[in-house]
């Protein structure tokens, strides 16, 4: 499990559990059932969309395009419920797609968890905004369940460009 | 649309401003505005931070043109046209870096860090009268700035930056003040996104705050939630009124009492009871470089100001230095920083950034949806055969001087300049 250019069969529960968690997660911000969704992170998890230019830089001296840490994460999925968050309202119709999902451990009693994404974001009168890139979360097991202390969405695109705004949970 | 045609509609009698919406989808305007603003006035280019050292460069768009903005080996900032004089290909392809000269990877000419020609693969084909100097990469005739903010012209006989300036210059200086040595930095980190819309709403989408309480309800939620006091008097737009500032050339700016908590420096529960100290300190030291008025001013005012055409500066929730180009009528590119004392702590930086996510940019709790009321005002414009004006006319009753931030004195400002531009 400590060497990423082996198979190691006994990774493979792990692995499927992460997948899974990775499901759920997309099909409930799909459904907009952000409540549910996160509940699926720890009580003091961080959100992260690094700037195009900067996809592995630090958000403490890095200008981001999204960096929540567990208060702000509330107030976006207060906001996101709004009818008044006008750039979701209607909200966008979404669709995700997980793959390339991998697991090693991190520090502690962390794994860290990989998956590559396709994300579809559809809106009335408008062309389909499609998001790729590669999630980077870390995992901690808390009470048996799997789960996510910090949560990093890192988008491919040199720039945001056509995609124009993460106005959604992505 | 003419060569004379009219787009903006001034009525004083009847206390009346209007923009046909015409100035915002035709063709015939844009190619007006290349040719008469973009290509005649001063166009902002970039910040000595981001290229400090010989050699550093950055390549970006320009009005249009690609701009390869560098130091050369002897530290003289230039905004070089990126464009081997050969056969036109873009010379250097990376974002930015640090290089004695650059390659073009079609016939691989060379040139030095000032633009002058290096060096060229068979070279002797040429013959005897080859002549180096003809093949520098092009400049635009002017390129000055004023205190660290370089802007380029197209036009040789432009009046100099700072005339240009006029008025902005105090502005920019306010700014300014918030460092102990009067230097700024861009900050690492480029927020790059598209607004399908044209270019000029988001010029008054940037000083409106007529639509403050409207499209950010949800930032005003998520402020008040966080213990910072929001509440209005009867009748007003929002918890503190200001002013529309006219500052000369086109340029404006508001200028308002500050409630929403500045990281220089004015504390809010958001940043948390452990940065409340630092940040009186913060303020301290203002009061003790600056005396208590200008302190005052510095710490306690939000200012969102314009540099006619396309640059705006907001010193409010945090400092963002944002610039847009028109790709065409209907969609523009928008490139936005963080700029920060030189001084900053790292906590005092993270502490800055943290500000600025709160309202600004692409994943912000506001300009999301100001991107969305542009988007949806730009669909509007397809009625314009039985809707065709825009209405400005907030305020319009009183003297300049009186204009609040939430009438909309300031953006006429605006568009009186584009009118004598445009309109000419």
């Amino acid at each position: 499990m400590n060497d990423p250019a082996h198979y190691d069969p006994a990774n493979e529960a792990l692995r499927r559990e992460v997948e899974w968690l990775f499901y759920r997660e997309a099909e409930l911000l799909d459904a907009w059932k952000l409540d549910e969704w996160r509940a699926l992170l720890t009580e003091d998890a961080s959100y992260f969309v690094p700037p195009n230019d900067k996809p592995h830089g630090d958000h403490n001296n890095t200008l981001f395009i999204v960096a929540d840490d567990h208060v702000r994460l509330h107030e976006r999925i207060v906001r996101l419920k709004d009818p008044n968050c006008h750039s979701e309202y209607p909200p966008s119709r979404t669709r995700r797609f997980i793959s390339n999902v991998r697991v090693t451990p991190a520090s502690g009693n962390e794994w860290l968890a990989r998956a590559n994404f396709i994300v579809h974001r559809n809106r009335r009168n408008s062309d389909v905004r499609i998001f790729t890139g590669e999630y980077i979360n870390r995992l901690v097991r808390l009470n048996g369940a799997l789960k996510i202390h910090e949560r990093r969405a890192i988008l491919d695109a040199e720039e945001l460009g056509a995609m124009g705004a993460v106005s959604f949970i992505l | 649309m003419g060569q004379h045609a009219r787009y903006v509609f001034e009525d004083a009698a009847a206390d009346r401003f209007l923009v046909h919406r015409a100035a915002f989808f035709s063709e015939e305007v844009l190619r007006l505005e290349q040719e008469r603003i973009f290509q005649k006035c001063w166009i902002y280019v970039g910040h000595s931070s981001e290229i400090r050292n010989p050699g550093d460069y950055l390549t970006r768009n320009v009005a249009g043109y690609p701009i390869l903005f560098s130091r050369d080996n002897d530290g003289k900032v230039r905004a070089l046209v990126n464009v081997c004089p050969h056969r036109g290909a873009i010379v250097c392809r990376e974002r930015s870096g640090n290089a004695r000269s650059f390659h073009c990877m079609y016939h691989g000419w060379t040139f030095n860090n000032d633009g002058t020609l290096r060096g060229v693969p068979g070279q002797d084909a040429y013959g005897p009268k080859f002549d180096k100097s003809r093949y520098s990469l092009p400049e635009p005739p002017r390129l000055e700035s004023y205190r660290d903010f370089w802007f380029l012209n197209f036009d040789p006989d432009a009046v100099d930056l700072h005339t240009y300036l006029a008025g902005a210059k105090d502005y920019i200086d306010l700014i300014l003040d918030q460092s102990p040595s009067g230097q700024m930095e861009i900050i690492s980190g480029t927020q790059e996104y598209d607004i399908r819309a044209n270019w000029k709403l988001l010029v008054e989408n940037s000083v409106d705050d007529y639509h403050i309480l409207i499209t950010h309800r949800t930032w005003i939620n998520y402020m008040a939630n966080s213990g910072v006091d929001m509440r209005r008097k009867p009748g007003e737009m929002l918890p503190k009124i200001g002013r529309g500032v006219e500052l000369g050339n086109g340029h404006l700016t508001t200028d308002n009492p500050n409630y929403r908590g500045r990281p220089v420096a004015a504390w809010i529960s958001v940043y948390g009871e452990e940065a409340k100290e630092d940040v009186a300190n913060i303020k301290a030291e203002l009061v003790s470089r600056l005396g208590e008025a200008r302190a005052e001013r510095v710490a306690n005012t939000n200012r969102n100001l314009v540099i006619f055409p396309n640059l705006v500066i907001n010193d409010g929730s945090s400092v963002t230095v944002r610039n847009f180009t028109p790709v065409s009528p209907t969609l523009m590119k928008v490139t936005s920083f963080a700029l920060g004392p030189v001084e900053e702590t790292a906590e005092q930086r993270a502490r800055r950034l943290h500000a600025f996510l709160t309202f600004y940019g692409p994943g912000g709790f506001a300009t999301p949806d100001d991107v969305a009321a542009l988007e949806a005002a730009q669909e509007g414009y397809s009625a314009h055969r039985i809707a065709p004006f825009n209405d400005i006319s907030r305020g319009m009753h009183k003297p300049m001087a009186d204009q609040f931030d939430t009438d909309e004195g300031h953006i006429r400002v605006f568009w009186r300049r584009w009118r004598e531009i445009v309109e000419a």
